[in-house]
């Protein structure tokens, strides 16, 4: 059983024929070859697979493709601007915040729509945060530090806080 | 694919949905936030035959507090419960901040998490203690099913097959009134290894008038702390009193062991969350809730 879908993606839209048991992640890995979403657990425990869906992160492995139409979808591939990277990546590439990286795609999209809600984290609520993400490598302590690099990046000059919490 | 091939319907209207539910033999599922359902799905330990999409009708994504009730339509996600809560009611935002993590409460919703029943979950026994309300539409109409009747057995209620429950509705803590939340899990957003949520109001003369207390994962359902509301109704809450009902309440409990815990472990954490909730609560009274 299918369903015609349109669903926008990284700001291009798309209309394709989906099967109804599809997961959006296999639809933007398998049908557009946006494969920078990763699959880990494939039931919503490991993170791998977040993307923003109008704007807000979910797990990809647990939304069927045919629920996205009509809604507009980031992945990875549509963070950084053509000429550079996106802020958060850069503080990941800064920090070392990822070892084999397999983790990293979603933790930057929770990343990116955390950081706009709560721009200046204490440590404490990014661990709070991270606890939605797996990463194998357990490269945690760095990854805690990229985005606390973000976080300092992204806030505007009078927006920074004199000292962070710890 | 993961999920097992299933015949897919996303009505546009609630007698729709109740009537593609009804017509399906008693093996469709309603498919909501699905973060519940999915999961069970893909490791198929759940292989409806259909699904019925609720995402496109119209009306249930309402939060509405009148008359010291708050219902919440079968589509209002965790988060935005969660955002509601974080202005308006620091016990609705202490329960809610618990469940999960940020992208699963962004598609979860409050019914959902209700209706699946799961007993380690916050939001069943936060029912229980708030004397909620499952709104159920059937063929046969509608129907309120109260969260004392409500929980069953793990995973199941006493919603029928071709039901979709529409709302559920909390008594909000009356005025004055104090609250208290605790839980102990592996790491935050885990489901509770057990978990305890009270609230207590007091008369004038500083005696309970009204206590209730709720644990999770500790049993097959979410439980009443009878034995601790009894024990404080219409008298002094002492630290002993508590401390002994808290007991008393734990005692009367039968938690599963698995692999993260043993029966006696969750029901020795019972009684210390059961006094830690209602001492939360005793010194909350009177303050915002």
């Amino acid at each position: 059983m299918t369903r015609t879908i349109r669903v926008t993606v990284n700001g291009q839209e798309h209309e394709r024929a989906a099967e109804v048991r599809q997961t959006l992640a296999d639809f933007l890995r398998e049908d557009l070859e946006l494969t920078g979403t990763h699959l880990g657990c494939e039931h919503g425990v490991c993170g791998a697979c977040t993307v923003l869906l109008d704007g807000e992160p979910i797990r990809a492995c647990l939304m069927l493709a045919v629920q996205a139409d009509g809604r507009s979808v980031t992945t990875i591939e549509g963070v950084a601007p053509a000429d550079g990277l996106h802020p958060v990546q850069e503080a990941f590439w800064a920090k070392h915040g990822l070892q084999c990286g397999y983790c990293t795609p979603g933790i930057i999209m929770s990343t990116c729509a955390f950081l706009r809600e709560q721009p200046a984290p204490s440590r404490e609520e990014i661990r709070e945060m991270l606890a939605g993400h797996l990463c194998r490598c357990t490269g945690y302590h760095f990854i805690v530090e990229a985005i606390e690099a973000a976080a300092k990046a992204l806030a505007p000059p009078t927006a920074r806080p004199t000292h962070q919490k710890e | 694919m993961k999920p097992a091939p299933f015949d897919y319907a996303a009505p546009a209207s609630l007698d729709e949905a109740v009537s593609a539910l009804a017509t399906a033999g008693g093996d469709a599922k309603v498919l909501a936030g699905g973060q519940s359902l999915i999961p069970m799905m893909a490791l198929r330990l759940a292989r409806p035959t259909r699904l019925v999409d609720i995402n496109r009708l119209p009306g249930l994504d309402g939060i509405r507090e009148a008359s010291g009730m708050l219902e919440i339509g079968a589509l209002v996600r965790q988060r935005a419960l969660e955002r509601w809560a974080a202005t308006r009611s620091p016990l609705f935002a202490e329960v809610l901040r618990h469940i999960a993590h940020p992208p699963i409460r962004n598609r979860g919703t409050v019914v959902g998490n209700v209706v699946h029943g799961d007993p380690a979950s916050e939001l069943p026994a936060l029912l229980l203690c708030l004397e909620g309300v499952v709104v159920a539409r059937g063929p046969r109409g509608e129907r309120m099913i109260a969260a004392d009747r409500f929980y069953r057995a793990p995973l199941t209620t006493a919603l029928a097959a071709d039901e979709l429950a529409t709302a559920v509705r909390f008594t909000l803590p009356p005025a004055g009134a104090g609250w208290g939340f605790a839980e102990v899990s592996r790491r935050h957003g885990d489901f509770a290894l057990v978990g305890a949520v009270a609230v207590i109001a007091l008369a004038a003369d500083g005696t309970v008038a009204r206590a209730r207390l709720a644990f999770f994962g500790a049993g097959g359902t979410p439980m009443r702390g009878l034995a601790l509301e009894q024990a404080l109704a219409g008298r002094a809450a002492t630290r002993a009193l508590v401390a002994e009902g808290a007991r008393a309440a734990a005692a009367a409990l039968s938690p599963d062991a698995d692999i993260h815990a043993t029966a006696a472990y969750r029901r020795q954490v019972a009684a210390t969350l059961a006094e830690r909730t209602l001492a939360a609560a005793l010194a909350r009274c009177g303050g915002p809730r």
